[in-house]
């Protein structure tokens, strides 16, 4: 099901596509300024940006589908990403999963029912040093267990 | 005035360095002093951090780790002269994990705030350009080639003779592109070279375009670095206005440009091909080999395409001399690798040394054995596509060959560690799940495989002790077989390695008997 966009979210849209469109290797760039700007990537932007840069709505389709990062659907209003890798995985990581999931009633890919957080499988964030390591929007955390992670998750629900 | 150092690296910032910062501009504040408070990067004792250094007449002091509740008591302890106090270490210099080390592409690394280019030049930056815009491109790229300088992505191809293919190519563009999606599990050199040093990839990546004569650079760097991003892109800023980058390069006539381009959480964008497809604005799925991406490389140009470690070793290559580079190491195997000690190790950081330390040396030495005290069991080395290795091969020497002789690999130089609560069958399952969840789809052994091959090891956990056992155990093998030899690229390719050093060397958690 395509979700409807506002037209304020049409309009930021097309100015990302603009601001993009001239670029060597655009679609990337494009998919990453909408997405940091509307949480998703919309179904409903792959004709107006298929248009912009001479490619078929299958082939943004491919691209928006290809790569982890990209979502179809609008994230929480923040995002948590727990390392799945081995580093974490030989400091326990796969209970801290399966605690995190419980905890906030919800699987990878899903949002919690108050829209506060977005949960999400990451394979490594380079902070090996600090396993078990989980990200909250831009910021990594090391050495992670239940209690800590809980309190991320406060904080981020009250900011 | 006195000058206090906090890290600004993300894992000295993952375990509440900001904070630790904070607290020291406040107590300095409430207490009438005054302090210069510098962000610099991490020295790469990462199990310290956050590790705090003051400037004294002796050299650096450093305190750690610091957390905010500590604060007031170095205060009081006088830390700002380098004061007795428990969390004092003595002089950064001195600390043997540090002395030990030989460190060249990290020279820097954790002594100089990352964006200030002023800290940059005062500690030898930008010798190597110079050095490089008094010689020919052929020059340049001999002197890579005689430093012995290989791939530190993984695959350990001879940088100069990379370079030296793009260099021969005619063509009206060339491009030099920084593989920056380091997605290996236990690896983050890379991180802390974007983070805690980047003009010494800028620099480097300068000097690969005017060896070979590419005017654009890209730096493909993964998502899941918003740190490095924003220190690359600082840094790239500062540079161009400086002149190190641009239309002229510090009067040269020579131009370069460069720009960091985010990747989108694909680990197979690590295979260089993918890459740049995934740079064309493409599904990142793996090109076929030849033409070589030296040769038709980023929209069909010719394109050095190398890691940001071995980018990142050039400024000291051509600043130092070949030579001076090629006197570090064993073998075939020159200079430095930078290892990182990962996974459940007491002293995990980053450790540079001249190829041929055992792994013993780093786990032990270095690493303090495990974090839990409990017997280390089996070490992944190189990535989650690289070779589990048991207690009896842990003499191996960090060396290209020796590794292959064992048929492991060293790949990016990252080593985690698991204890003897590890469950191999797991890992093994897990290697085959990676794979599934990350392959590009272009090529059958790879795609279908790595699904399959989850389905045997639930199978050969299943059937432990049935009379079908061995014939599931022989279907694994059949099956990495396949993998090893009919995939397109790495990630198909090389997924045996865990599995089949797992089921080799920890037959037990597999339900082999002995």
């Amino acid at each position: 099901m395509t979700i409807a966009l506002t037209p304020q979210e049409h309009a930021k849209i097309e100015a990302h596509i603009q601001a993009h469109k001239n670029k060597a290797g655009a679609l990337l760039p494009l998919l990453h300024a909408i997405q940091d700007d509307i949480s998703y990537v919309p179904e409903a932007a792959y004709l107006p940006i298929s248009k912009a840069l001479a490619l078929s709505v299958a082939e943004v389709h491919g691209v928006v589908t290809f790569y982890h990062h990209f979502r179809t659907h609008p994230a929480g209003k923040h995002i948590l990403q727990v390392c799945r890798a081995e580093s974490c995985q030989a400091m326990g990581s796969e209970k801290l999963e399966a605690h995190i999931k419980a905890t906030l009633g919800i699987d990878y890919h899903q949002t919690t029912a108050d829209g506060a957080i977005t949960l999400e499988p990451v394979y490594c964030l380079g902070n090996c040093a600090c396993s078990p390591a989980v990200m909250m929007d831009d910021e990594v955390y090391g050495r992670m267990n239940a209690e800590k992670v809980a309190a991320l998750v406060k904080e981020a629900r009250c900011a | 005035m006195v000058k206090v150092y906090v890290p600004c690296d993300s894992t000295a910032l993952s375990l509440g360095a900001n904070k630790t910062a904070d607290a020291i501009i406040a107590e300095a504040k409430k207490r009438g002093l005054e302090i210069e408070l510098i962000r610099n990067g991490s020295r790469g004792l990462f199990w310290l951090e956050p590790m705090v250094e003051v400037t004294t007449s002796q050299g650096r002091v450093a305190y750690a780790p610091v957390l905010p509740k500590d604060v007031p008591s170095l205060f009081d302890a006088d830390f700002l002269t380098g004061g007795a106090h428990p969390l004092n270490l003595g002089l950064t210099e001195e600390l043997a994990w540090l002395k030990k080390q030989q460190r060249l592409t990290f020279a820097r690394v954790g002594i100089t705030d990352p964006i200030s280019l002023e800290d940059y030049l005062a500690h030898d930056g930008y010798q190597g350009l110079q050095n490089a815009l008094k010689l020919s491109g052929a020059e340049i790229v001999k002197t890579v080639t005689d430093s012995g300088l290989r791939g530190r992505g993984g695959a350990a191809f001879p940088t100069g003779i990379k370079w030296n293919t793009v260099l021969g190519c005619e063509a009206t563009q060339k491009y030099i592109v920084c593989n920056a999606d380091e997605g290996d599990s236990g690896t983050y050199s890379d991180r802390m070279i974007m983070e805690d040093d980047p003009y010494v990839l800028i620099e480097g990546m300068t000097i690969a375009g005017i060896a070979v004569g590419a005017t654009q650079g890209y730096i493909y760097l993964r998502s899941e670095y918003p740190h490095a991003l924003k220190a690359l892109n600082t840094a790239i800023a500062r540079a161009e206005q400086a002149g190190y980058l641009g239309d002229n390069i510090c009067g040269s006539g020579k131009a370069f440009h460069l720009e960091v381009r985010r990747a989108a959480g694909a680990y197979v964008c690590g295979e260089e091909t993918s890459l740049l497809e995934s740079l064309e604005g493409k599904r990142g799925l793996v090109r076929f080999k030849p033409p070589l991406p030296a040769i038709e490389g980023l929209f069909g140009k010719p394109t050095v395409v190398n890691n940001v470690i071995s980018l990142a070793s050039v400024p000291i290559i051509l600043d130092k001399g070949a030579q001076y580079y090629a006197d570090y190491g064993m073998g075939r195997s020159r200079g430095t690798l930078p290892i990182q000690l990962a996974g459940n190790l007491k002293q995990t950081g980053l450790v540079e040394l001249a190829f041929g330390a055992t792994l013993r040396t780093l786990l032990y030495d270095f690493g303090g054995g495990s974090a839990t005290g409990r017997p280390i069991r089996a070490v992944q080395v190189g990535g989650p596509l690289g070779a589990f290795l048991p207690e009896s091969q842990f003499d191996t020497p960090l060396d290209y060959e020796e590794f292959t002789k064992i048929w492991a690999v060293l790949g990016h130089g990252g080593i985690v560690a698991f204890d003897d609560t590890v469950d191999m069958a797991k890992m093994a399952r897990y290697a085959f799940e990676f794979c599934a969840i990350e392959s590009c789809g272009k090529c059958t052994p790879c795609r279908i495989g790595s699904t399959r091959g989850v389905e045997v090891i639930d199978k050969i956990v299943a059937n432990k002790g049935s009379p079908e056992h061995s014939k599931t155990i022989q279907l694994a093998r059949d099956l990495s077989d396949t993998m090893l030899n009919g995939s397109l690229c790495a990630l198909g390719g090389m997924t045996p390695y865990p599995v089949l050093s797992a089921l080799n060397h920890f037959g037990e958690d597999f339900g082999i008997m002995k």
